[in-house]
């Protein structure tokens, strides 16, 4: 098969890639850039674990091709941190127990930044709804659930002003 | 990049507080590695060819054109791989491909070795296999009766085994019983779907050593099975455990990929990583076998019971695997968490067309609890006693052995009736809820930790080393397998707390066969018991080491000493040492290690943990399976909704109150009892392997529904802490024995909504709503 040179922006960086038009980008991720935080849990499109963020907005990358994601902004788990300062959801995830074996953590992670970005306070109702195509073996999503509470609670902390108006989804890294 | 400071406050003890798992931090960035994530260079994509017939001999394979495929660097049959292995001693009845013959869609019959994964399935494509099929057998019971075509030549009427166990006098105690039911039970095929597929890398170094990267819950065992296969010296085998992306006993034994993995890697002399599809790791499956259940138990007017007897039926597939101990274990905790003094069981572990059945967390347990505890419940209401009380008069009077020779010291589970009767409003409620709303309860327990090994031996069941360097760092080497439940950080705390150090003052390498001493694997829950008395002791005796060093330095004798905070030392501190007579600190804990290392590079010390001859059971065929140094209680208390319109049932809300003896770490104590009440709530109403003629017919979690966060209900766990007396620091298992009770209080809070009993497994809405049409019309007539 005829191989295609890309770019893809992957957590604030470029990377040109000579791939063939049918990679995924999970496989890309995984095995061409070593960005190995995706995890692929199943072969349909069930499980979430392997969700990225595209221009901030949370999609499976089992189910798209490399060679398409080219004007996006992608981020995978390795990006949700700011240098050695862990994200509010990940520190979230570490105290309340939201990790357990740790194979849905990157997906589940980055589906509840997106909802936090648009929705800094969301009901409990509204957590679970967002993270509904996320699947967890280990919690029954209790822990989860605490997880992202805490981070919203640590947020609020970080960023102590009074109500805001939603915040648009953000990127991490450039645009 | 640094962890979160776990919430300990200084100067508490890290027993009892809510530490953050040890590798967290490495998870939730993404830099932690699983199994497929590691990569070497020259690696090759290993691929399996699987039998898409259920029961047929293999006529010939012919592998001359996929030999020949370009990118192709290896493929091996059953011809290069005779040597028969199996979990079990008394079931190696596996080889890593087909020797003959095929016994299930999906059984192994070749693999392959190629550059990229297109490569590698092109050659399974031109492998030509002649097939003559036979005869297949799905259902258990028509196979018991088979006289040709067996699955095993040597397993007359398919049976794998059978047990007949009889404790006091059955016969005696139906005599004395008022009244006497009998039901049939029915519990479909469930599995473990654990989140990361299966994965193993295998290398070959030039010497001829094999190092394997493995998905595995037993590296030990690992390490054993792939010398003996591939007829290499055990010295010359590593098994090195990466992350674990949950396993739920769905890799507690060895998985035909692993050895597959190192086979390939030694024909294609370059490293071989497979990792499982979904739909294979479905067909790999190990889970829960399909159990019928026969149960009849007697009991006086006032609810005493005063027999039971059941036989049991398990659809163990094709292949013995954990199967011996499985059905053990159904029999062997049928009667052991009640005061019943006469028990009968007659077990049957029967071989299918399908793929080998295991261990799924709560080992053979769990179908027989949810008979057992349904079939009270029954009793409860026909004889008009509340279900609560029923329980607490067949309650055991520990310290006591049980008919069938388990000794229980501490029993947690009257405290938990009560805790969740307390918390649900249970008297305000049974019986009371209006028409489709119901609350139900039930008990379930499970051992801390199997007492006797599966491979008899006379080595420890857990070794743990502890070295101190001369920077006061503690270093851990356990072979303990942490795989999600914690055990890295239960044993980190543990160590902490015996040496009065901070917790992140001390590390842990865990689970590489090469650098670990032996622990026998994370099964029956075994882990925190056995691994955390073997860290404690080894702490214990680095702390006598330091107290004795700093002794001679002081020239007090070391009695008078004590390491200040310290489990049982008084005010916490940072290890410093105290004399008694003042409190006062007299040398800090950096100066008495460098003292006690005399010279070496670090403080060495190890400690083992072995069960105690009398918990290992009695002397009849099958008393090996059930023993344990101490057992956990569970009682649960469901809540449920039921539309009588559709059967559909919504669960409210469950109270699950565990005996775990001590929370050595209460957030991950409260996540494992979540998990198993989780996990039983999807085996109560959703979770089925559906099967037709050997074919899965849900091999994907599209199909093979799992439940998301907007079917899963608030679970409320309640610690109850019995204080085993030789659990570490009091502690027993917290990862499995929730399971079972799930099923049954669901079962009976459906009941309680709308009037009818479901025996069999999972309640679905159909079944309820035929029960419901049933009942009406037995009624109306």
């Amino acid at each position: 098969m005829h191989k295609e040179q890309i770019t893809l922006r992957i957590n604030g960086r470029s990377h040109e890639l000579t791939v063939e038009p049918n990679r995924l980008l999970l496989d890309v991720l995984r095995q061409d850039l070593g960005l190995t935080g995706t995890k692929r849990g199943c072969d349909d499109s069930s499980c979430g674990a392997c969700t990225v963020l595209i221009d901030g907005s949370p999609q499976m990358s089992c189910l798209m091709l490399a060679v398409s994601y080219q004007d996006c902004g992608i981020t995978t788990i390795e990006g949700v941190a700011d240098g050695s300062a862990l994200d509010p959801l990940q520190r979230g995830f570490t105290v309340e127990g939201g990790a357990q074996c740790g194979f849905c953590t990157p997906g589940m992670i980055l589906t509840a930044k997106h909802l936090l970005a648009r929705n800094p306070n969301p009901t409990d109702q509204e957590i679970n709804d967002a993270l509904s195509g996320n699947l967890c073996r280990c919690t029954g999503y209790t822990q989860i659930l605490a997880s992202v509470r805490k981070a919203i609670e640590l947020q609020r902390e970080r960023q102590p002003a009074g109500p805001k108006d939603p915040v648009e989804p953000q990127e991490v890294g450039s645009r | 990049m640094s962890a979160p400071p776990p919430d300990v406050k200084p100067g508490s003890s890290p027993i009892g507080a809510r530490v953050p798992m040890v590798d967290s931090v490495d998870k939730v960035t993404g830099t932690g590695k699983y199994a497929d994530d590691l990569a070497l260079p020259g690696m090759m994509v290993g691929k399996i060819l699987h039998s898409p017939h259920p029961h047929a001999r293999i006529r010939s394979i012919d592998t001359s054109q996929a030999e020949r495929l370009a990118g192709v660097h290896a493929v091996v049959t059953g011809r290069e791989t005779p040597v028969k292995y199996g979990i079990l001693p008394v079931g190696h009845d596996e080889t890593i491909f087909a020797v003959d013959k095929v016994r299930y869609i999906g059984d192994n019959v070749a693999g392959v070795a190629a550059e990229s994964e297109a490569i590698a399935d092109e050659a399974l494509r031109l492998i030509k296999v002649d097939y003559e099929p036979l005869a297949a057998y799905f259902d258990p019971e028509a196979s018991m009766r088979a006289e040709q075509n067996l699955i095993h030549d040597n397993k007359p009427h398919n049976m794998e085994k059978e047990y007949h166990h009889h404790f006091g006098n059955v016969e005696k105690g139906f005599a004395e019983a008022d009244y006497i039911r009998e039901d049939r039970f029915d519990c479909a095929e469930v599995t473990h779907a654990a989140l990361e597929p299966h994965s193993t890398l295998a290398s070959f170094a030039p010497d001829g050593a094999l190092t394997v990267w493995s998905s595995t819950q037993v590296p030990y065992y690992l390490m054993k099975t792939l010398a003996a296969t591939l007829q290499m010296q055990e010295e010359r085998v590593r098994v090195v455990k990466p992350l674990v992306g949950g396993g739920f006993g769905g890799k507690s034994e060895v998985i035909p990929l692993e050895l597959a993995a190192a086979v390939l890697a030694r024909q294609a002399k370059r490293p071989v990583k497979i990792t499982y599809t979904r739909e294979e790791v479905f067909y790999a499956h190990r889970g829960r076998p399909r159990q019928i259940v026969e149960l009849r138990t007697g009991a006086t007017r006032d609810g005493k019971l005063t027999a039971v007897e059941a036989r049991i039926i398990q659809d163990g597939g094709a292949y013995c695997g954990y199967g011996v101990v499985t059905i053990l274990y159904s029999g062997q905790l049928l009667n052991a968490m009640y005061d019943i003094p006469n028990v009968k069981f007659d077990g049957y572990r029967v071989l299918t067309n399908k793929p080998a059945c295991g261990a799924m967390r709560g080992h053979g347990t769990v179908n027989t609890r949810f008979a057992f505890e349904q079939q009270l419940n029954r009793f409860a209401a026909v004889l008009g006693i509340d279900p609560v009380e029923i329980r607490r008069r067949n309650l055991l009077k520990p310290p006591c052995m049980t008919p069938n020779n388990l000794r229980v010291l501490s029993y947690g589970y009257p405290e938990c009736i009560e805790k969740v009767a307390e918390a649900s409003g249970w008297k305000a409620k049974y019986g009371k809820l209006p028409y489709g709303k119901g609350i139900g309860i039930a008990g379930s327990h499970y051992v801390s930790g199997a007492a006797n090994p599966i491979i008899r031996s006379p080595i420890p069941q857990s070794t743990v080393k502890l070295s101190i360097d001369g920077e006061s760092i503690v270093t851990i080497l356990s072979g303990a397998s942490e795989i999600g439940q914690g055990s890295d950080t239960v044993q980190v705390q543990i160590v902490a707390a015996e040496l009065g150090v901070p917790v992140d003052q001390v590390k842990i390498v865990a689970a590489d066969t090469a650098r670990t001493p032996v622990d026998l694997g994370s099964y029956s829950s075994r882990v925190t018991f056995m691994a955390g008395n073997a860290a404690r002791e080894a702490a214990r005796e680095a702390k006598r080491k330091i107290l004795s060093a700093a002794a001679a330095k002081l020239g007090v004798s070391p009695e008078a000493l004590a390491l200040l905070g310290a489990a049982s030392a008084g005010p916490p501190n940072d290890g410093s040492i105290t004399g008694p007579a003042t409190g006062q600190i007299t040398l800090d804990f950096a100066e008495a290690v460098r003292l006690a290392m005399n010279g070496a590079e670090a403080l060495t010390a190890v400690g083992t943990y072995t069960t105690p001859e009398e918990a290992t059971g009695g002397k009849f065929k099958g008393a090996g399976v059930g023993p344990s140094p101490a057992y956990s209680y569970s009682a649960q208390v469901a809540e449920v909704t039921v539309d009588p319109e559709t059967g559909q049932v919504t669960v409210d809300r469950i109270i699950a109150a565990h005996d775990c003896g001590k929370a050595i770490n209460p957030m991950t104590v409260e996540g494992q009892v979540e998990g198993s009440v989780w996990m039983g709530l999807g085996q109560a109403v959703q979770e089925e392997m559906l099967w037709e003629n050997g074919r899965l017919m849900n091999p994907c979690l599209l199909e093979y529904r799992t439940a998301s966060t907007l079917e899963s209900p608030p679970i409320e766990p309640i610690l109850v802490e019995s204080n085993d007396p030789e659990g570490p620091f009091g502690a027993k298992e917290a990862g499995e024995g929730s399971l079972a009770a799930t099923i049954p209080a669901v079962a009976h809070a459906i009941y309680d909504a709308v009037g009818v009993w479901i025996d069999t497994l999972p309640i679905t809405p159909e079944k309820i709503l035929k029960a419901i049409e049933a009942k009406r019309q037995a009624e109306s007539t």
